[in-house]
């Protein structure tokens, strides 16, 4: 049994004087124990708009959401999405934790960050008075910041970028929840920075075996943490994969054609990048065919016969059709094992 | 390669469904968002009547607003009031005037105030304002120091009670509506000007004025193509507000018998302040210009809320 | 040919302070002290991390910020001694793009009146008609439709108002274009239209950049030479490849070392350098050296009292470290106590394994110490030492 089974998850935002606007359409994977699952994709692809959806985070005025999102933890099995909002507050706290992209926001800027550390411990674990401060202070230690005694007593703004970051996963991890939902966690920060956050969270993931949904658009991140890897476009997934199958061997044009626009510290120096062309807004209903046509290089008239399915990815010639690796398109790419080799 | 062709336009027709149409400048689309908004309908509705009865009141009014026509019928010291009645809508004042009449007579000077004193503090503030930002940003050292002597004159205006300020100024002028008018627009000045700079220093330190200097784009076209234009939307906003509050603040001076020394002639701020003394025997005399005040002032607010809105890039869709 | 020469530039914004009278009360010294030449036709590529002074520096350049000391050479002029008058004029041989392609273009203003201002104000184009030809050749160079002429900074995507911002810089027909972080505000898939753009503009109309921008990966695609900026300062400078292949200066190897591959076999098995702490702050920046409080190959003495200088290594290859070629040699080694994570993935602290991936597995992990304070031994720099696992000999 998966610790999240999301499936069929659909946001639509009611259009303010326009038409309605469908973020997530459709969306399903499945994020088991101690598992780290990617969702990846472009601005607008629904990647965060899926992650405030499972948070119970959208605004409940002019949103509608369907599908479900059965999260099955200890001595709890309930859907996510129709949670009434007092119990999905408490199953936050303990067992699902956030963290966001812009850690300066979601701090209060004018508690110091020892009482908002031991707020949660004191409303979650009970903990008051010095056992609190001295579980905050272990917490903060955890993650990495020199100086725990000290920092709790200082504000946000006193924190440098990497360190309100670290703030905030002690913070999520107070509680030792099973699943932890990263939101681009390292986009705002510097890459040295970048690199000590997620060699943090890989060492949560390995010692405490949290699950991590991780939200981010970066392939280089994804590559590096991620056991299984969503893409999405245009609010579906497009590809679902395992990394190392997801990289070697990306089947859907789309995400052949995202690895193929990264210029890569790695690759020899020289070579044009090979973009997509247009930009999301040249796109296509998914009700009149792939979403992606539009900037498909592969794209034929069978294109635009509705949304293809979240399938198999084919056989590829006399191998065996790989497990695990689903693709949504009329006729996804095959790269062929002398292709991946120069792309390495 | 017909086919080729059909099947691109079918790929672009699909395309161009799922792109909304938006197109026109800022101001344009500012405007189309105003139009949809209901609080911009309801504070334009508003603002439209009062004009209107400003512009036709006298000829639409029933009776002479200063003729005392039923004076014999109202007696102040025996607290005798005439309230609505079928020829005096409103009743009568303690002078035996028709309210109505009055009320609708009224609402032209309670404009002429409001707008001529907002104007007067648009203007002197945005100069004032205008200069102290473009010399602070753009003129390097003699600049800094000709803000610096601007902004700490403001601030003495604004360090004094906005009331004690159009007190002074209206003891300096003598009683008259022009007094009236120039008190309420010098106390408008420090928010303009104020409002104008902070906003002026904002757009200088963007990206696109930057871009200007870049280019080599001269000093003055960027102050009055790029910082100003940009710059004007809050001000908008406020002037609507301070329409509201001019007329209040008129009020505020009738009331305390700065206004128009010819108190017969019919003014929202001073029939308010003449119904004071009746206060106890006849509230109603004062609840009828209390209201339209009140009516108005939230119309243009309503209004200015509405095109902050509107003219609010961030809520963009 | 240089066409762009450096020379020692200091940027020092004044910290002031004061209820009446502004007080000076320190500096931020944002740029301190840099020397770089840039080839004409070429590429210069500037890297580092945020608040290393490589935007200052590339506004310092445009006069946009007011510059301390040092010499700005542009084609034989020295800029920064210009008037002002004459300093805006030149401005139309150097051009900038910037970062946020929406920002950066006045929302008030449309396509060709955004286009034409550049144009009117240096005297280019006797008359509307002109302008509007010479627009439209530029918009088609970029990749626009004629269409967009009438149209507002608004109705584009993030794609195409880039787009716009280099076609401003192009119709007044620059020498020097200085790329603020042209693409990081791009989704992937758009970066590599615009860097494309770029590189087709460079060989058609033989333009110079200076391409500032803190993803290594996207300035070693695109440049001919790199420069490393940490704290105001250049640390490393080279030609691209050789950068990439030899990194020499501490902070670049934990840069370099920093930026994911996406690949997961590479991220596996690559060298990894995990800084500890953060950038001091550019207002009291450490003394010596400026990297030594984060400089897992600090020696004692030399590096926090003396500040080295970029010294040539040979092919042009700078780096200001005293100690580059002992650590290239291997006999200067790093310890653990300021970078828990150095070099091979291989360490293992509290044996609880990271993401396993075959290349764990060699190495010197038997060798290490848990408390952190013994030097961990690293392959011998022949090799080079990012390719893949399993290249290069381990100590082991």
């Amino acid at each position: 049994m998966p610790l999240l089974t999301v499936d069929e998850l659909t946001v639509t935002f009611a259009g303010r004087g326009g038409p309605d606007t469908t973020a997530v359409s459709g969306v399903s994977f499945t994020v088991d124990q101690g598992e780290v699952v990617g969702l990846v994709g472009e601005s607008g692809c629904g990647k965060s708009v899926t992650s405030l959806a499972l948070m119970g985070l959208l605004p409940a005025k002019g949103v509608t959401v369907g599908g479900t999102a059965r999260y099955t933890g200890t001595g709890t099995d309930v859907d996510l999405l129709t949670l009434r909002r007092s119990a999905l507050r408490d199953l936050r706290g303990t067992q699902l934790s956030m963290i966001f992209q812009d850690p300066l926001s979601s701090l209060n800027p004018v508690v110091p960050i020892g009482v908002q550390v031991t707020e949660i411990l004191s409303r979650h674990r009970g903990l008051r008075g010095a056992a609190a401060r001295k579980e905050a202070a272990a917490l903060l230690d955890r993650v990495g910041i020199p100086d725990p005694t000290r920092r709790l007593k200082e504000y946000p703004h006193q924190l440098s970028g990497g360190m309100r970051q670290r703030a905030l996963i002690a913070m999520a991890v107070a509680c030792a929840p099973r699943l932890l939902i990263a939101d681009e966690p390292t986009t705002a920060l510097d890459v040295t920075i970048q690199a000590q956050i997620l060699e943090l969270l890989r060492e949560l993931v390995d010692d405490q075996g949290t699950a991590l949904l991780m939200i981010t658009h970066d392939l280089g991140v994804v590559a590096g943490l991620c056991d299984r890897v969503n893409v999405l476009y245009a609010g579906k997934a497009v590809e679902a994969a395992d990394r190392h199958r997801l990289f070697a061997d990306p089947a859907h044009p789309y995400t052949h054609g995202l690895l193929g626009s990264i210029p890569r510290l790695d690759a020899p120096r020289g070579e044009r990048l090979n973009p997509i062309r247009g930009s999301i807004n040249d796109r296509i209903a998914w009700e009149d065919g792939c979403a992606f046509a539009p900037r498909c290089d592969f794209y034929t008239p069978q294109c635009l016969g509705g949304a293809p399915p979240l399938a198999d990815r084919p056989a590829d010639g006399a191998a065996a059709p790989p497990e695990g690796h689903l693709v949504r398109c009329v006729h996804p790419v095959h790269t062929t094992a002398e292709a991946t080799e120069v792309s390495r | 390669m017909s086919k080729t062709t059909e099947k691109i336009d079918r790929l672009a027709e699909l395309t161009t469904r799922t792109t909304t149409a938006s197109g026109g400048s800022l101001w344009t689309e500012a405007l189309r968002r105003l139009r949809s908004s209901k609080m911009a309908l309801v504070g334009g509705t508003v603002m439209a009547l009062f004009i209107v009865i400003a512009i036709v009141g006298p000829w639409v009014a029933p009776y002479d607003p200063t003729a005392q026509t039923w004076r014999d019928e109202v007696f102040t010291n025996r607290g005798v009031f005439i309230g609505p009645r079928g020829d005096n809508w409103l009743g009568l004042d303690h002078l035996g005037r028709d309210m109505f009449s009055r009320m609708l007579v009224g609402a032209r000077q309670t404009l002429l105030v409001g707008v001529v004193s907002t104007v007067l503090g648009f203007v002197v503030g945005a100069l004032v304002g205008g200069l102290s930002g473009a010399a602070l940003a753009f003129g390097g050292k003699a600049g800094q120091r000709l803000d610096t002597v601007l902004m700490r004159f403001i601030d003495m205006m604004l360090a004094l009670p906005s009331l004690l300020l159009a007190v002074s100024v209206a003891a300096i002028l003598g009683q008259s509506l022009t007094t009236v008018m120039i008190a309420v627009g010098v106390i408008q000045i420090p928010v303009f000007a104020r409002l104008l700079r902070g906003s002026m220093l904002a757009q200088a330190g963007s990206d696109y004025v930057l871009a200007a200097r870049a280019l080599g784009v001269r000093r003055r076209r960027i102050v009055l193509a790029h910082v100003l234009p940009n710059s004007l939307g809050p001000v908008i906003v406020q002037t609507t507000l301070a329409l509201a509050t001019a007329i209040i603040e008129a009020a505020a001076l009738s009331y305390l018998g700065l206004g128009n020394p010819d108190a017969s002639q019919p003014e929202w701020g001073v029939m308010l302040s003449q119904a004071q003394r009746f206060f106890d025997a006849e509230p109603m005399m004062a609840v009828y210009p209390a209201l339209g005040i009140i009516i108005t002032a939230l119309g243009f607010t309503l209004l200015g809320e509405a095109m902050r809105e509107a003219l609010d890039p961030k809520l963009r869709s | 040919m240089s066409l762009l020469e450096l020379d020692d530039v200091k940027v020092h914004f004044p910290v002031k302070r004061g209820v009446f009278f502004d007080r000076t009360v320190g500096h931020v010294y944002a740029v301190d002290g840099v020397s770089l030449t840039v080839e004409a036709g070429q590429t210069y590529g500037l890297v580092g991390e945020s608040g290393c002074g490589k935007t200052t520096l590339g506004r310092a350049v445009l006069r946009l910020n007011d510059i301390t000391a040092g010499r700005v050479v542009f084609d034989g002029t020295d800029l920064a001694a210009l008037p002002s008058e004459e300093m805006r004029r030149a401005r139309r041989r150097l051009q900038m793009v910037f970062q946020d392609p929406l920002g950066s273009l006045n929302p008030r203003q449309n396509i060709e009146s955004i286009l034409a201002e550049g144009m009117a104000a240096h005297g280019i184009g006797a008359t509307r008609e002109e302008r509007r030809t010479k627009i439209l050749d530029i918009l088609d160079r970029v990749g626009l439709p004629a269409s967009a002429l009438s149209r507002y900074p608004h109705e584009f995507s993030g794609g195409q108002r880039q787009r716009i911002g280099i076609a401003r810089a192009l119709v007044l027909e620059p020498d020097l274009i200085i790329c603020d972080e042209p693409v990081s505000a791009l989704d992937v898939s758009i970066q590599a239209q615009v860097i494309n753009l770029l590189e087709e503009l460079q060989d058609s109309l033989g333009l110079t950049y200076l391409v500032i921008a803190h993803d290594l990966a996207v300035v070693r695609h695109i440049s001919d030479r790199i420069g490393v900026m940490y704290l105001g300062s250049l640390v490393e400078e080279a030609p691209s490849e050789v950068l990439y292949a030899e990194p020499r200066h501490p902070y670049t190897r934990a840069l370099m070392s920093a930026v994911p591959v996406p690949d997961p076999t590479v991220e596996a098995g690559r060298e990894r350098i995990l800084l500890r702490g953060d950038l001091p702050s550019p207002a009291a920046p450490p003394t010596g050296c400026r990297f030594h409080t984060r400089c897992p190959w600090r020696q004692p003495e030399r590096c926090d009292t003396e500040r080295p200088v970029l010294t040539d290594m040979g092919d042009g290859h700078r780096v200001a470290c005293h100690y580059a070629a002992e650590i290239a040699a291997g006999t200067v080694l790093p310890t653990r106590d300021l970078a828990p994570r150095v070099l091979r993935d291989t360490d293992d602290t509290d044996g609880t394994g990271g993401p396993s991936a075959p290349a764990d597995t060699e190495g010197t992990g038997g060798a290490e110490d848990t408390a952190g304070t013994v030097p961990v031994q690293k392959p011998p720099p022949a090799a080079d030492p990012q390719e893949t696992p399993g290249t290069g000999g381990t100590p082991a």
